[in-house]
């Protein structure tokens, strides 16, 4: 895609374990209150829609859509509540642009993950009624299982993941928003407590709360409100099969053909060498690598190699998330696609403070749905 | 049994045929819990209701008044500009007799869901509670009520702190 669709506004709330201070909605207030602000528009005026993505049981209200509109200034405004990670709803709203129904789109995903006492249980839920949850296994041993057959098959290592942990942890300290950032070393993660063998407790990405807002324009609107704009090159999303029996438990096809659907799109016909960073789903460690690999920033394999070669740090030649990722942000359920995306245009714009990268032109934000799911969706930005 | 079933062939399913696992299913209890963070506005809100007080928000710009507390203006789309207390009294917007309680039993007496115009807000927003202390017959949409709260020591900062408004 040509510049036919553009991010002009950001804004977020967070991100940190706990955020008393703020009900849900005064957490969407404040980072939509700040997008409008970024972008120049008001949304009781300027905006044609709204997009948000929720999920029910994480809210804990049914029908939680009906919930989003007043603190977005979206009250008898055209509002599409849509089920899955926050670039889901991304490219719900950039849809809505590029099919001519709407000019500015604004887009919302927020977590409240500390709210959820049960977030375990209500995990699980997610498995399959009949054949799975009466086995009452733990959902992690969802990722143990799949980290086990995707080391074996691709000979990467167990240490080569906990080098993910130190990366992105570490990067997290130069985020003053990223809410998990720590000096840990290998030793460390490696010693952290069995959860899921051979998936230990700081392979996982801890939760956050925060909340995160786009404003989306086409790009006659785009280059009326900035002079900055974020072109939206290459959207793609691909869902794979809810069997855990047949899945592909090695490598991540719904990422492989979520990515090529947008670097098809973009133009990218290499993507180790188009593509200047990634920030890409790290809900455990091990995903990083798997997904490197079925985004094709790298060979099969051989993500374990560039983590050891220092290429995905900050100052290596393929950068992966310099934000600190899921594992330094935290995990923010439905909107940590969106914050990969936020870390995306803030370099883009040059606006990544301590961590800017320097001449970076094009990057990719990856979302994974997290367990137990096999879906995820992909997209390729540039200035 | 309706004479169209007993003319049809075939048998009744009864709870005991899935019970003892004649007709297969499976069941799962969610364990859902939640603890929602009240955050600004409705944490001073809750606050004010232990102290027997019901607090509402002013925006100057648009001129509303509205209860429950909210710290935007959905309407404006802006901060809320000032606090203030509320009288507990207002008028009945609209009312209904319930015979069935949340949990679908038939009740004796019935419930009252009214949604109460508070004093004070303006244009007139109400909350939505329960009138007691009241005929159901007598009631009527307009009519001026006041709320009946709680002993002070048993308040703890809920909607329940009322505990039903009655007519005045
Ligand atoms: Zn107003």
């Amino acid at each position: 895609m040509q510049k036919q669709m553009a991010i002009v506004g950001v804004g977020y709330s967070g991100f940190s374990s706990i955020s008393p201070g703020l009900s849900y909605k005064e957490l969407m207030y404040e980072a939509a209150v700040r997008a409008y602000q970024d972008a120049g528009i008001d949304p009781r005026q300027d905006a044609d829609g709204f997009v948000t993505v929720a999920e029910d049981f994480h809210e804990g209200t049914s029908i939680f859509d009906e919930y989003v509109p007043d603190q977005l200034g979206a009250v008898m405004r055209p509002v599409h509540t849509v089920t899955g990670d926050g670039i889901h709803g991304l490219i719900a709203g950039a849809l809505k642009i590029l099919s001519g129904a709407m000019n500015i789109v604004v887009v919302e995903g927020h977590s409240k993950a500390s709210n959820i006492l049960t977030l375990s249980q209500v995990t699980a839920y997610a498995l399959d009624p009949i054949y799975n949850r009466p086995l009452g296994l733990n959902p992690y041993s969802i990722a143990g299982l799949e980290m086990q057959r995707f080391l074996h098959q691709t000979k990467n290592t167990v240490e080569q993941c906990a080098r993910v942990v130190v990366k992105n942890r570490r990067n997290a300290l130069n985020h003053p928003s990223a809410g998990h950032g720590s000096d840990i070393s290998l030793e460390d993660v490696l010693a952290s407590e069995r959860v899921a063998s051979p998936l230990r407790k700081l392979d996982i990405a801890p939760h956050s709360d925060g909340c995160v807002v786009f404003v989306l324009a086409s790009a006659d609107a785009a280059r009326d409100l900035t002079p900055q704009p974020i072109w939206i090159r290459g959207m793609g999303w691909s869902n794979g099969s809810y069997s855990l029996e047949q899945r592909n438990w090695a490598h991540a096809d719904y990422a492989r053909q979520a990515a090529q659907m947008a670097y098809h799109q973009a133009g990218v016909e290499k993507p180790h060498d188009e593509i200047d960073f990634a920030e890409i789903d790290d809900t455990f460690s091990y995903k990083e690598l798997q997904h490197m690999e079925a985004l094709e920033l790298c060979g099969e394999g051989e993500a374990g190699r560039m983590i050891d070669e220092g290429a995905t740090q900050p100052g290596g030649s393929l950068p992966i998330n310099v934000s600190g990722g899921s594992l330094g942000v935290g995990n923010l359920l439905e909107a940590s696609g969106l914050q990969r995306v936020l870390e995306v245009v803030l370099q883009l714009r040059g606006q990544a403070s301590a961590r800017q990268l320097k001449n970076v032109e094009t990057g990719l934000a990856f979302a994974w749905r997290g367990l137990p799911t096999a879906s995820g969706a992909a997209l390729v930005l540039s200035r | 049994m309706a004479k169209i079933v007993r003319e049809l062939p075939g048998l009744a399913l009864t709870p005991e045929d899935i019970s003892q696992r004649k007709v297969l299913s499976t069941s799962w209890v969610p364990k859902a819990e939640y603890a929602w963070d009240a955050g600004i506005a409705m944490g001073r809100y809750l606050e004010e209701l232990r102290n027997g007080r019901l607090m509402g928000v002013r925006h100057r710009r648009c001129g509303r008044t509205v209860i429950p507390p909210r710290i935007f203006c959905e309407q404006c789309f802006a901060p809320m500009d000032e606090w203030g207390e509320l009288p507990d009294t207002g008028t009945v917007n609209t009312f209904s007799i319930c015979y069935v309680s949340w949990d679908v039993k038939r009740l004796e007496v019935p419930e009252i869901p009214a949604v109460i115009e508070i004093d004070g807000t303006s244009p007139r927003v109400g909350i939505l509670h329960k009138l007691g202390e009241v005929d159901p017959q007598q009631v009527k949409v307009g009519m001026p009520v006041k709320a009946v709260w709680k002993p002070a020591e048993e308040r703890n900062g809920a909607i329940t702190d009322i505990l039903y408004f009655q007519p005045i």
